[in-house]
């Protein structure tokens, strides 16, 4: 079943090598120090790659919102009200029960149907939620002189860089298990292959 | 993408909008405050005082002169005008001209012999003095003398080209506005290193364009707003409260490390004075929150925690779910 397009595929490949980049130069800078660590980048090297992967990220994820509204690819992430906790709880109950026990996937993959609810909520907090929210106080730390100096007492810049990491720390969180769930295909490999060929390995059974 | 979608794109646009133009307002507030001037002050001295006041105490003078038998005005030297505002907002607000200048200048016309008057330098009056113990002023002189800007003594260079003996008022001790005392402070250094007519008197090298110098600095604009040049430009000294040591140009600071780590250099000299007062909310140097914000040298505690804890929790989670997979139904 082709159901990754190409530009769906470059996209992501994209997304997912600026993403490596800046969570290793983020950390690197919230955790520099006056010695230098081999997995932590210098703080000069860490700001100027950080700046260059923030800025083809925000080029990336303009891409990725323009391509979702001309194309279908955008409907796939509509959630429905109607039985959205119960769906949610479904999917909950077949990874963290149903699966081991042999249950079939509540909600096997279609053209219709490419994500199961809790991917659905997870990419929607992702790509909707965190992401214009670590990109416009990227764009505040990156232009410091643009954020607001004191709300309720507190910096802003404080605020728009708590704001920066927690969503740098959810995304990262979302990366590590997105990355875990990709796991679940037909077999381990199966849905990182579909990434790359753009067809996805119908289920034999059960996920 | 829905129309759900749209409106919450803008809406996040329009509260970016909004923290820009409060931005500028409320830091445009904070430029116009500028240094605040000690004119309530009244000196003992003052009408002795004001008999030089009357001549330079502005750009234009007046006198009788004798020969022509009329009064003439004239334009006073820039740079023997004395701003009276600045003088009594000084230090030396309580002094008497002829504390320090020589009784002579009582009388007018002054008589050219008194501009070889031998000048007083700072330690001729604070030196071995038990009043002036706690600002050290003896180790001010030892590290003064080790300074890059103590080879241009024979240039002429002089404690009075940092420290205007007319105007020069200690900031970093008694200011709550820090970033008034970085603003006075650069002002100091820049009034020879972006002043090339005044940079000339003592050296002979090109003109420094100060920007261009530090172009490698990322955010520019906002590290001389909220810096001292010394912070990178001087030796750290545990003794004096602001370094005095200036070091060479290739000696200065360029590992940004230095600062924006846990261990920032800025707590041994811009935050020196306050760095006892801790804040305590879980912020490392949290000091420097009061005025500023520096990455990597505010990293909050707590939020350091939790983070190690959450994604300990995700770890765990999936190794359980993998060790279910291997041993169960699954694969």
């Amino acid at each position: 079943m082709y159901l990754y397009p190409i530009w769906v595929r470059l996209w992501h490949f994209i997304n997912a090598v600026i993403v490596l980049v800046l969570i290793v130069t983020g950390i690197s800078m919230q955790y520099t120090d006056q010695k230098e660590y081999i997995l932590v980048v210098g703080f000069a090297k860490a700001i100027k790659w950080h700046n260059i992967a923030a800025g083809l990220l925000t080029i990336n994820y303009i891409f990725f919102v323009t391509g979702n509204i001309l194309s279908k690819n955008g409907r796939y992430y509509r959630i429905e009200r109607k039985d959205f906790l119960k769906n949610l709880g479904k999917q909950l109950r077949y990874y963290s029960w149903g699966m081991f026990k042999g249950e079939k996937h509540p909600f096997p993959v279609s053209l219709d149907q490419k994500f199961n609810p809790l991917q659905k909520l997870s990419y929607v907090l992702a790509m909707y939620v965190a992401l214009p929210l670590i990109i416009f106080s990227g764009l505040g730390l990156l232009f410091p002189e643009t954020v607001i100096s004191r709300l309720f007492g507190i910096s802003g810049m404080i605020l728009t860089d708590i704001l920066h990491i927690t969503m740098g720390f959810f995304l990262s969180v979302f990366l590590a298990i997105h990355i875990y769930t990709c796991t679940l295909g037909t077999r381990p490999t199966s849905l990182f292959k579909s990434m790359l060929s753009g067809y996805h390995e119908p289920e034999d059974h059960n996920t | 993408m829905t129309s759900r979608t749209f409106r919450y794109l803008l809406f996040m646009l329009l509260i970016f909008a909004g923290a820009c133009s409060s931005a500028t307002g409320s830091d445009l507030k904070e430029e116009e405050a500028g240094p605040n001037d000690s004119i309530t002050y009244r000196s003992p001295f003052f009408d002795d005082n004001e008999r030089c006041f009357k001549c330079h105490g502005q750009g234009r003078y007046e006198y009788t002169n004798e020969n022509l038998g009329r009064q003439v005005k004239a334009m006073m030297f820039s740079e023997r005008v004395i701003n009276r505002n600045k003088f009594y907002g000084s230090n030396h607000k309580s002094f008497s001209c002829t504390d320090c200048h020589s009784g002579e200048y009582i009388h007018f016309p002054h008589s050219g012999e008194l501009r070889m008057e031998q000048m007083y330098n700072c330690i001729d009056c604070h030196g071995n003095d038990e009043k002036f113990a706690r600002f050290h002023f003896e180790e001010i002189e030892a590290s003064y003398q080790l300074s890059t800007h103590y080879k241009l003594e024979e240039e002429g260079f002089t404690c009075w080209d940092c420290h205007g003996p007319h105007d020069y008022k200690i900031n970093v001790r008694n200011s709550s506005n820090l970033k008034e005392t970085i603003l006075y402070d650069n002002n100091i250094c820049l009034r020879c290193h972006s002043n090339f007519d005044q940079f000339q008197l003592l050296t002979e090298r090109e003109e420094i364009n100060i920007l261009q110098k530090h172009d490698w600095l990322p955010n520019q604009e906002s590290h001389f707003k909220n810096v001292r040049c010394i912070e990178c430009h001087s030796e750290i000294n545990d003794t004096i409260l602001v370094s005095h040591l200036i070091n060479p140009m290739e000696r200065a600071v360029r590992r940004c490390n230095e600062c924006h780590s846990q261990n920032s250099m800025l707590m041994s000299t811009l935050y020196k004075f306050q760095s006892k007062e801790q804040r305590k909310d879980g912020f490392f140097n949290g000091i420097i929150l009061n005025q500023s914000f520096v990455i990597g040298a505010n990293r909050n505690e707590y939020l350091n925690i939790l983070s190690i804890i959450i994604f300990a929790v995700v770890i765990v989670i999936m190794s359980v779910h993998i060790y279910f997979r291997l041993t169960g139904k699954t694969k």
